[in-house]
């Protein structure tokens, strides 16, 4: 008797899968609940067909103000947040812009946050240990040759670029001297002298200004790493036990190539870098777990559906755009809309002068006409046949 | 650094869903059921990662299997722009 009613529940279940009425999460919800009960076939369509109802109840109905919902929803408890812009994120020794500032950056869909970190995983044969973590850290952080050199000067007398390397700073960074020699000989600028901890580029020149601007080249020469990654953090993650990297500076396109990076995982604060390389579903993703991540950093609780719609909105073209005057906003069809957000002058004299037209469709410009607006149940027109019914009338009367 | 040294899947990444390229009669039926004209979908530009992956020209639907933490699984489709 229960295994009948156990193949009728799975039955059942697989037949709503198909129809689709249901989504998957409360299908499985339900199938793991119904198969602790110990219930009779009447009962079981019972169930499903109030299950049914009250999904179909928490529907959002035709015609909701949802954007207006999720910007109250988003803006109350966003007076709530610290209008303070540092903060650590898990490792203390990176400053990560969060609150109230970094929201904005996001519905912004700035080109560069103002604190760009990675986080960086790694494949399986490097994440449990510190040393190869550490490698393959070497590998990725940025080095100049300021970075490994106790002193970079020109010698004035002999015409030529002193550099004093540091063989501490060079074993931090896992950097050879042979290394910085080849790069120097790479830029073709002077004939290389190696001696013990001092590299020589000479520079035959009597111009001075030409020396000096030898030398500052060569302090910002990249021997090493991924250009614009300035900082690695190696972390432990205590849960899984592995290695992780954090970086200042972000370069998503580069650092999936490194060997041994775990490309699954890897993601980068920078939203318009993720849409660059993964695409704009990766895009929308992110944008999705970056804004929560800071909503739930500052305690608040918001419904993951408001920001789901924000970035829904954000990425419909294609392409990141941002909420406002540069994106969004400024984008309506409507002339009226746009003049409303910001920038009024400038949008009626604009339309003005192109002769626009404005249909009426949206909701700002019917305020701003003074009619019913296109929301809720002014958002359908109900037509009657009146003069069927008359006759009909009187016809039968 | 080369380009086919490390192969890598686009969609074995956590953050990129699943793409599927649609054929001209799924689409049909699709435009049909739903009653819109396919640039009334969201778009996705012809250059994106991951319309490249799928090969996907202007002009195609790309159906779009995400994960949702509510629903679990949320099926959406965007128009394949040129740009």
């Amino acid at each position: 008797m229960t295994e009948n009613i156990q193949k009728e529940i799975k039955k059942k279940l697989k037949e709503l899968q198909k129809k689709n009425i249901l989504p998957p999460l409360i299908i499985e919800q339900l199938r793991e609940k119904l198969l602790q009960l110990k219930i009779t076939k009447k009962q079981l369509n019972r169930i499903i067909e109030e299950v049914i109802k009250a999904y179909k109840m928490a529907l959002v109905e035709p015609g909701e103000a949802v954007g207006t919902v999720a910007a109250q929803s988003i803006g109350e408890p966003g007076t709530q947040m610290t209008l303070r812009t540092f903060h650590y994120a898990g490792v203390a020794e990176l400053n990560v812009t969060l609150g109230l500032p970094r929201l904005i950056e996001i519905v912004d869909a700035r080109r560069n946050p103002s604190t760009p970190m990675m986080t960086i995983y790694l494949e399986e044969e490097y994440c449990h240990s510190e040393e190869k973590a550490r490698e393959i850290a070497q590998k990725i952080e940025m080095t100049k040759i300021e970075n490994v050199a106790r002193n970079v000067e020109i010698d004035l007398v002999n015409r030529r670029i002193l550099i004093v390397l540091d063989p501490e700073l060079m074993r931090n960074k896992g950097v050879k001297m042979e290394e910085v020699a080849e790069r120097l000989k790479k830029l073709k600028k002077g004939e290389v002298v190696v001696e013990d901890n001092i590299i020589y580029v000479e520079r035959k020149t009597e111009k001075l200004p030409e020396l000096q601007r030898l030398l500052e080249k060569i302090r910002n020469l990249q021997i090493k790493g991924i250009k614009g990654i300035t900082r690695v953090i190696i972390r432990k993650i205590k849960e899984t036990n592995e290695y992780v990297l954090y970086t200042e500076g972000s370069n998503l396109a580069e650092v999936i190539k490194v060997p041994g990076v775990d490309f699954t995982r890897t993601k980068t604060n920078n939203i318009h870098e993720i849409a660059e390389v993964l695409g704009i579903e990766a895009a929308r993703n992110i944008i999705i777990e970056e804004a929560m991540g800071v909503l739930e950093e500052q305690g608040l609780d918001v419904d993951i559906r408001h920001i789901m719609l924000v970035a829904d909105l954000m990425t419909a073209t294609g392409e990141v755009k941002q909420i406002g005057r540069h994106g969004v906003s400024g984008e309506k069809p409507s002339v009226f809309a746009r003049a409303a957000f910001e920038v009024t002058v400038k949008h009626l004299l604009e339309a003005s002068l192109r002769g626009e037209q404005d249909v009426l469709r949206g909701v700002a410009e019917n305020v701003i006409i003074g009619q019913e607006i296109p929301l809720g149940t002014g958002s359908l027109e109900l037509l009657m046949y009146t003069l069927k019914h008359k006759e009909e009338e009187s016809s039968s009367g | 650094m080369d380009k086919k040294k490390r192969k890598i899947d686009l969609f074995s990444h956590e953050l990129v869903p699943k793409h599927i390229l649609l054929s001209k009669e799924e689409a049909e039926k699709l435009l049909k059921e739903l009653n819109i004209r396919p640039e009334q979908l969201p778009w996705i530009k012809k250059s994106d990662p991951a319309a490249v992956a799928i090969g996907a020209k202007p002009g195609d639907i790309v159906k779009i299997v995400r994960k949702s933490s509510t629903a679990g699984e949320v099926i959406v489709y965007r128009y394949v722009i040129d740009k």
